[in-house]
């Protein structure tokens, strides 16, 4: 089976390809049955392959398909290990399930067909990225899904902040991926390939923590900062919310966004001889976290709060692999990957039943409405804000002990760590109280409803997966530290502290939790709502102006270089210069044509006198004068 | 009775070739009819003809009275054609004046 696993990505690319071009004559909603179908084979073929994988130990191998780039020591061949498998698991299971939840979300759309065509395009992209056995491969991948990315962020362009969201994510990544190819250059300089298995085969012959590692390892960072919307280049995650809910959920929370903690863990051989880097990794982790948890305290829009939470978290993720701590971090990811799809299709069904209606304030007492939504969505509150036993407590804690282990001023990004668990537990509670509590608040006009039976299945099924994924990797059975181990063999990697340490950890982290979600219920339940919440208040919500900012100090600097380019520059001066030359050549064959003058004797003349001027200077010369 | 007892030596067949090549040549940038105009540049061919000839008996070889036959070929050709053009502009603008020919000035 694993030599079939490039049916995998084969076959959503097999949709995308075909949706392209029958997607309008198969229409609605078989074009939607069909991309379902594929991305649903796609993870049994994956979980067929990876069934030897969980029986012990499984180094992994290569599949060579095809050869692609022999002068960078590069075939196209997938590398099918723990990590890569885990990867396509929750790649292709979550996408299945928001592809089913799609169905029901794109109902009647007039692009329908169009939407899964794209959804699937992403989903073969993202493959290509995990399932790559070089550098050069994951680069192919990272580019597509930040195209499919860009699609389905201006999915409906005819609205312009839809359109203006989609090329802000792309140019924004473009910075994070310029990062990212002159680390490939570096290290195709310094290892003469990108393939995995050479550069990583050779990475202990770089001195530790020397300029050559440190300068791979950080412009990977920017890579990844880039595409896991971390500090600075988070802006465009929360503008990318203008795409279709189910793609919020695929792409910008559950799969896409991670791409870059996968490319740190997947570069785990470079990151752990490179201290300095991972530092600086674990800082902008800690630092995002922190930063995105407390603007998402202000937002009113329920997407914008799960799209700052999602930055948050990512920020975890970069704090464990910056710890070195590659398990935890990729742990995160996968119940990660759970509860935030789970919150953001929740979200989506609240929006869909409230016609449209994003807005938190105009929501509230929604519980009753909506059952399903409302039961599934407190299980993934309660994964994230961290309360035992469901997946975000595990996970989250491990990445805090870890971090809180390694000691030194590590405990600093531990305590940045507690505080965003805080902050977590008290925004993702505020989001379920002003939604699902309290008196309803509804625009007039509006009747709530239960989402369809294809919108509800994904739910429950994420909603099992968000409350017992947390269980596959605890202190008591590490079930998928024991799974990755063949990938980080030979890699210096932290562990949890031992003894009492972590279980006093986790409990202060636990009581922080419970402390956050406590406040606001004191604020959003038991006090009538709306709640004035005042100027400071709208700081945050604006993100503390740091868009406004990036527009006064990059975007109008950038537009006025552009538009000098194109007015000035190339108006004036490029133009000019061609013009100039056309217009030299004009006025001259303008002088030349007081010779044509149409008189045949005119010319006979002339020729007569050359004739003469000739044969004159043919004698003076052979001397006859 | 031969050419040489005439006593007429190479040197006088020259001044006549210059003499109608001097005409012609006259002919051809004073005269405006373009058939007057053909008949000069004959005149010119003709003078280069007996250049040749002349030149050739001289020197006792045959390429000057190959060359004048080559010239003859290429004259006929030449006549042939011009002559075509010069019935084909008469008939479309009743004249053969060539000063009234003057549409490609620059």
């Amino acid at each position: 089976m694993v030599d079939l696993i490039w049916l995998v990505i084969a076959l959503p690319l097999l949709g995308a390809v075909g949706l392209l071009f029958l997607g309008k004559r198969i229409g609605e909603p078989n074009s939607g049955r069909i991309a379902t179908l594929l991305v649903i084979a796609s993870f049994f073929i994956a979980l067929i392959a990876a069934l030897p994988a969980f029986g012990g130990d499984f180094e992994g191998e290569n599949i060579f398909l095809f050869e692609w780039l022999p002068s960078l020591g590069v075939n196209f061949s997938l590398l099918w290990d723990p990590l890569s498998a885990m990867m396509t698991l929750v790649v292709t299971g979550v996408g299945a399930l928001i592809h089913i939840y799609g169905t029901g979300y794109m109902d009647g759309d007039s692009r329908y067909p169009r939407f899964f065509t794209y959804l699937n395009l992403f989903i073969a992209s993202m493959l290509i990225l995990v399932l790559g056995d070089s550098f050069a491969t994951m680069f192919v991948g990272w580019e597509l899904v930040g195209l499919s990315s860009y699609l389905l962020i201006s999915f409906w362009f005819e609205k312009p902040s839809a359109a203006a969201a989609g090329k802000k994510a792309f140019v924004v990544n473009r910075i994070g991926d310029f990062g990212f190819l002159i680390a490939l250059m570096i290290i195709f300089a310094t290892f003469g390939s990108l393939s995995y298995d050479t550069v990583f085969g050779n990475a202990d012959k770089l001195q530790v923590g020397g300029a050559t590692v440190t300068a791979i390892t950080l412009l990977l960072l920017v890579g990844a900062v880039g595409k896991s919307a971390q500090l600075p280049l988070y802006v465009w995650l929360p503008d990318a919310m203008e795409g279709p809910t189910p793609v919020s959920a695929l792409i910008h929370a559950a799969t896409m966004v991670t791409a870059g903690v996968y490319m740190i863990a997947r570069s785990a051989s470079l990151f752990s001889i490179a201290p300095v880097s991972s530092g600086v990794v674990a800082t902008v982790g800690a630092l995002t976290a922190l930063f995105a948890a407390i603007i998402a305290i202000g937002q009113r829009d329920i997407k914008r709060v799960l799209a700052y939470s999602t930055i948050s978290q990512l920020g975890y993720m970069f704090m464990a692999v910056g710890a070195t701590a590659y398990v935890a971090g990729v742990f995160h990811l996968l119940t990660h990957a759970f509860f935030k799809a789970l919150l953001f299709l929740g979200a989506g069904a609240v929006i869909h039943g409230m016609h449209g209606e994003q807005d938190m304030w105009k929501m509230g007492g929604l519980r009753k409405k909506m059952p399903i939504a409302f039961g599934t969505m407190v299980v993934a509150w309660l994964a994230i804000s961290g309360i035992p036993p469901f997946a975000g407590f595990w996970s989250k804690d491990e990445i805090l002990a870890i971090t809180y282990g390694k000691g030194g001023a590590w405990v600093a990004l531990w305590a940045v760590g507690l505080v965003t668990a805080a902050l977590t537990a008290f925004y993702m509670s505020r989001l379920m109280f002003l939604t699902f509590w309290g008196e309803p608040r509804w625009d007039d006009g509006i009747e709530p409803h239960e989402s369809p039976r294809s919108m509800t299945l994904p739910l429950v099924v994420l909603a099992v997966f968000a409350a017992g994924a947390g269980l596959i990797n605890t202190p008591f059975r590490p079930s998928l530290e024991h799974f990755l181990e063949p990938a980080f063999a030979f890699i210096k990697v932290a562990h949890a502290p031992e003894g009492i340490t972590p279980w006093v950890l986790a409990g202060v982290s636990v009581l922080v939790a419970l402390g956050g979600i406590a406040v606001a219920y004191r604020r959003y339940v038991t006090r009538t709502l709306p709640v004035e919440e005042g100027e400071r208040w709208d700081l945050v919500e604006n993100g503390f102006g740091v868009d406004d900012l990036y527009g006064r100090t990059i975007v109008l600097p950038g537009k006025a270089v552009a538009e000098s380019a194109a007015f000035t520059v190339d108006a004036k001066g490029v133009d000019g210069l061609v013009n100039g030359v056309g217009g030299a050549v004009k006025r001259l064959a303008d002088a030349a044509t007081v010779l044509q003058t149409g008189q045949v004797r005119s010319y006979g003349t002339t020729m007569f006198l050359g004739a003469v001027a000739v044969i004159a200077w043919l004698l003076i010369r052979g001397g006859a004068f | 009775m031969t050419m040489s007892d005439l006593a007429v030596t190479a040197g006088w067949y020259m001044a006549l070739a210059a003499l109608l090549f001097s005409i012609g040549a006259i002919g051809l940038l004073t005269r405006r009819n373009a058939l007057v105009m053909f008949m000069s540049i004959e005149l010119m061919l003709n003078s280069v003809n007996l250049t040749f000839v002349a030149v050739g008996k001289e020197l006792r070889t045959l390429e000057g009275q190959i060359a004048t036959l080559f010239v003859m070929v290429v004259a006929a050709a030449e006549v042939t054609i011009g002559l075509a053009i010069i019935v084909a502009v008469f008939r479309r603008r009743a004249t053969a004046s060539v000063d009234e020919l003057s549409e490609m000035k620059g």
